[in-house]
């Protein structure tokens, strides 16, 4: 059966993307399968994980609930557009943060927006945010540090 | 015999020492070896362009074994580990074990290959010394090695492992080589960061979940929610009209759906009408199970599993008797459950996340007919894996659909709701606990029965059938070949494991009585421990309490024959400030996988509520080949079980996992997480488990802690106020 596509453009790390694909998928799978930029995770499917976390206009969205439509005209930004020079990566790397690493994209981006809006965050203002995203591997007190650290230093936030 | 490495007869430095050589079988042919390079063993090869290649045989789920035997083999190849390049072994004889072969669990990849791997890089490198020896024309004692290469010390010249691959080839691998002193290694013990971090904070990572191949199509599958349950018809008209869809099949798990993408095929699995006959487990709910487990306690079978003294004798002294209750467990990984298949002209190629890559070749045998030698099993980073990929269910299921379309590569994907819903869990018990005192007020006798269903069934099932539908009936274990009951008889003291109290008592007693309600249990990081951990140290607190004395000196009044664990619960309770500090502090002593831990744990209450606010660690496993990792993994099993003891648990209704997913099943959250404090001893004995260790004696700690706080002796887990 042929299928009832719309076409959506959006730039996503800076570069101008067009897709075909039904309005109500959302954009987790768009980027994933459509657009072949793996980094960004699967994990529950309902924003209850924060895996799927990439930022829309700067701001973190959990893509597994935000319906391709809702990019149309938008700037998204993944893991892979963080060009591995954000200083949260650094720190992330420097504090051995990862374990399976599965939850870290996702971890990272919540990190990146957060920072955006709010460059020195309190202990709690850290913790209320992140706690929407889910480590089974327990990397918690290390992910809090690793934000904690880059918050801290005098060097610019990206 | 390399003589220039020295070698201390009877030093007592466990580790040195001369060892055998270890050679490549020729047949079957080595997955990913490097026509060209110098490959002595099936770990390592190396090519005339200086690349060094290492094929770790363990499964990397987040442990950091990667870096952790990379340590290894570079200690003894004199490589830099970071410039080695890390490939995940292929399904080969040369790796693995007998019996259990290339699984992944245990806590053992380390203590497992500490001696081999390094003997694999120790005689690659004789090897490679031989070589230059010959070209440069000197004796092996004139040539020194350092981070790939080698001098010559007579004429300054230099040559790089590359340079000598091709001449090294041509020689025989030794009978035997020496190895390093621990007092000259440069790595192990000292190297403390993660080959893979920077991969898993670029996106780059490959998990299982991100294979991608041309003309791949998604599978899901809807599988019977009440276990044993099955399809008895489905309508798959809506579901078929679904744009992307390709085809709805039934395969032995349930019905599939393949479509082009994995929101196509999300929606037509739901869209799918199926009438299901629920099985023998219609009606069970966690309540019922609660009950017939006590009923077994009360009236069953009770096998005794060890014991020493007469605790009969014993227990005319004053009783403390006490009943313990443990939930089902999830594993729920971060990454769910997946496997690519593709099927062409009778082969496989396989892409798994699996912490048991010939298990899943055997499991793709069994679901396609392909003979396992022309199945190829590529073993993808894992997104978590806990034990639930020691289960191979997952790729069976992506063989029997990748079966039905040669020539297709088939990602078969689980939902999370699927994932919680078919885990293989870890299982419930009841425990009875009696003890008594003597005058002095130290342990007269011990007993503890429990009731819970074996873990072993469904693996061993697995290991034989390559995965049936889950809850197939236990009767097949029954039926096994020899190297299955071999193994069976190898796992059989599982549920017992964490029986053993580290403390001195003349009458034991420990007995179990099965029931198993058919709810498919597996390998639960760090498996029996993680309920005897918890019960075992639970009622030894309650013990110190009814003796009136403070639980650490009465924990420590019975260690004289447990150095260890004597050594980390000391060294636990200075670092703590155990009976100085203000704060409420409970303390559990746990040693599993032959490592020893003491944790102390702090917490808060507000009414009903309490947060964990604090915990101590110390940790004796042996010695150390990367220090951060070994802090990183026991805060990792702290979360874990602090998860587990704190979180609602999983409920079984109508045979059927009555939750779905991370709403309505939470697990432990940044917020909630408490600071973690963790000590290593020093040792030089050789390492033992860590990935598992930390799990244990964390809900005990809580809740001997929540005891001071308030009173209350908290017998369940999760833990509750009243
Ligand atoms: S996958 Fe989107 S929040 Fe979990
Ligand atoms: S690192 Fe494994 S889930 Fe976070």
């Amino acid at each position: 059966m042929s299928e009832n596509t719309t076409s959506i453009s959006f730039t996503l790390n800076q570069q101008a993307q067009q897709v075909e694909v039904s309005p109500d998928t959302p954009l987790l799978w768009v980027i994933r399968e459509n657009l072949k930029l793996t980094g960004t995770k699967f994990g529950c499917g309902i924003a209850q994980c924060g895996a799927c976390t990439v930022l829309l206009n700067g701001k973190a969205i959990r893509s597994c609930v935000t319906p391709v439509t809702a990019a149309q005209g938008q700037e998204l930004t993944t893991i892979e557009g963080l060009n591995d020079e954000h200083p949260l990566q650094q720190a992330w790397v420097d504090l051995n943060v990862p374990q399976c690493g599965y939850c870290q994209s996702g971890q990272i981006m919540s990190a990146v927006s957060l920072l955006n809006d709010n460059p020195k965050p309190s202990e709690v203002e850290i913790k209320n945010t992140m706690a929407g995203n889910i480590c089974r591997c327990g990397c918690y007190q290390r992910i809090y540090k690793a934000i904690a650290l880059v918050a801290d230093s005098d060097e610019d936030q990206a | 015999m390399i003589t220039r490495r020295k070698f201390l007869i009877g030093s007592g430095v466990v580790g040195g020492g001369l060892v055998l050589a270890m050679v490549l079988k020729k047949d079957p042919p080595l997955p990913g070896l490097r026509q060209d390079s110098f490959a002595p063993n099936a770990y390592l090869q190396i090519t005339p362009e200086n690349q060094v290649v290492f094929h770790y045989d363990k499964a990397e789920m987040g442990q950091g074994v990667i870096t952790g035997l990379t340590t290894l083999i570079a200690e003894e190849l004199d490589v830099h580990p970071s410039k080695i390049i890390t490939e995940a072994a292929g399904v080969h004889p040369d790796y693995g074990a007998p019996v259990v072969g290339q699984i992944t669990g245990g806590s053992m990849s380390i203590k497992d290959s500490w001696q081999h791997i390094r003997e694999a890089g120790a005689s690659a490198r004789a090897m490679l010394v031989q070589a230059a020896a010959n070209q440069w024309a000197v004796d092996i004692s004139q040539i020194s090695s350092s981070d790939g290469s080698l001098l010559n010390q007579i004429t300054g010249e230099r040559l790089s492992y590359g340079d000598l691959a091709d001449h090294a080839a041509q020689l025989e691998v030794p009978e035997s080589t020496s190895l390093k002193d621990p007092y000259a290694f440069q790595y192990i013990g000292k190297f403390d960061q993660r080959l893979d971090a920077r991969i898993k904070v670029n996106g780059k990572a490959d998990y299982g979940m991100d294979v991608d191949l041309p003309g791949m199509k998604i599978a899901m599958v809807r599988r019977c929610p009440h276990f044993g349950g099955h399809a008895v018809s489905f309508d798959a008209g809506i579901a078929r009209a679904i744009p992307g869809v390709i085809d709805v099949l039934a395969i032995s798990n349930g019905v599939a759906v393949l479509a082009d993408s994995y929101w196509q095929a999300s929606k037509a699995v739901k869209a799918l009408d199926i009438v299901w006959d629920k099985g023998p487990l219609a009606g069970l709910t966690s309540e019922k199970i609660l009950a017939n487990q006590r009923a077994a306690l009360r009236d069953g079978k009770i096998k005794e599993l060890h014991s020493t003294g007469d605790v009969a004798a014993a227990q005319k002294n004053e009783l403390l008797e006490a009943e313990y209750v443990l939930p089902f467990l999830h594993h729920s990984t971060m990454e769910p459950q997946n496997t690519t298949v593709l099927i062409d002209d009778g082969k496989a190629e396989v892409w798994s996340p699996t912490q048991a890559p010939d298990m899943v070749q055997s499991a793709v045998h069994m679901a396609s007919g392909i003979p396992k030698n022309n199945i190829t099993v590529n073993s993808m980073l894992m997104g978590g894996g806990f034990g639930r990929r020691a289960m191979t269910d997952f790729a069976h299921e992506a063989g029997e659909v990748a079966a039905a379309y040669p020539g297709t590569p088939v990602k078969l994907v689980w939902s999370r709701e699927d994932d919680m819903q078919h885990d293989y869990y870890r299982p419930s018990s009841i425990h009875r606990f009696q003890g008594s005192l003597n005058n002095k007020k130290q342990l007269n006798s011990w007993s503890h029965t429990m009731v819970s269903s074996s873990v072993i069934t469904s693996f061993a099932n697995s290991l034989i059938a390559g995965v049936l539908p889950s809850a197939t009936p236990n009767g097949m274990v029954k039926s096994m070949g020899r190297g299955l009951s071999s193994l069976v008889k190898k796992m059989a003291p599982i549920m017992e494991e964490g029986t053993h109290i580290p403390y001195v008592c003349e009458n034991v007693a420990v007995s179990r009585a099965v029931y198993d309600p058919g709810i498919p249990t597996g390998f639960w990081r760090s498996v029996g421990n993680s309920f005897n951990g918890f019960v075992t140290e639970s009622f030894m607190d309650e013990m110190a309490h009814a003796a009136g004395r403070d639980p650490v000196e009465f924990r420590l009044s019975h260690m004289q024959d447990f150095p260890r664990d004597k050594k980390v619960l000391e060294l636990v309770a200075e670092k703590s400030a155990w009976a100085e500090s203000a704060a409420h502090q409970g303390v559990a002593v746990h040693p599993s996988f032959g490592s020893f831990v003491a944790m102390v744990a702090e917490v808060s209450v507000e009414g009903t509520s309490f947060t964990v606010d604090k915990v101590t660690v110390a940790l004796d496993c042996g010695r150390v080949v990367n220090p951060d990792i070994v802090v990183m993994q026991i805060e990792s099993g702290i979360i874990y079980g602090l998860s587990a003891a704190l979180k609602p648990s999983l409920q079984i209704k109508d045979g059927a996992v009555a939750q779905s997913n991370f709403h309505d099943l939470p697990v432990l959250r940044m917020h909630e997480a408490p600071e973690i404090e963790v000590h290593l001893v020093d040792s030089d004995i050789d390492p033992t488990g860590v990935g598992e260790v930390g799990v244990p004696p964390i809900a005990p700690a809580v809740a001997n802690a929540l005891f001071v706080a308030t009173g209350q002796r908290l017998r369940e887990l999760p833990l509750k106020l009243g």
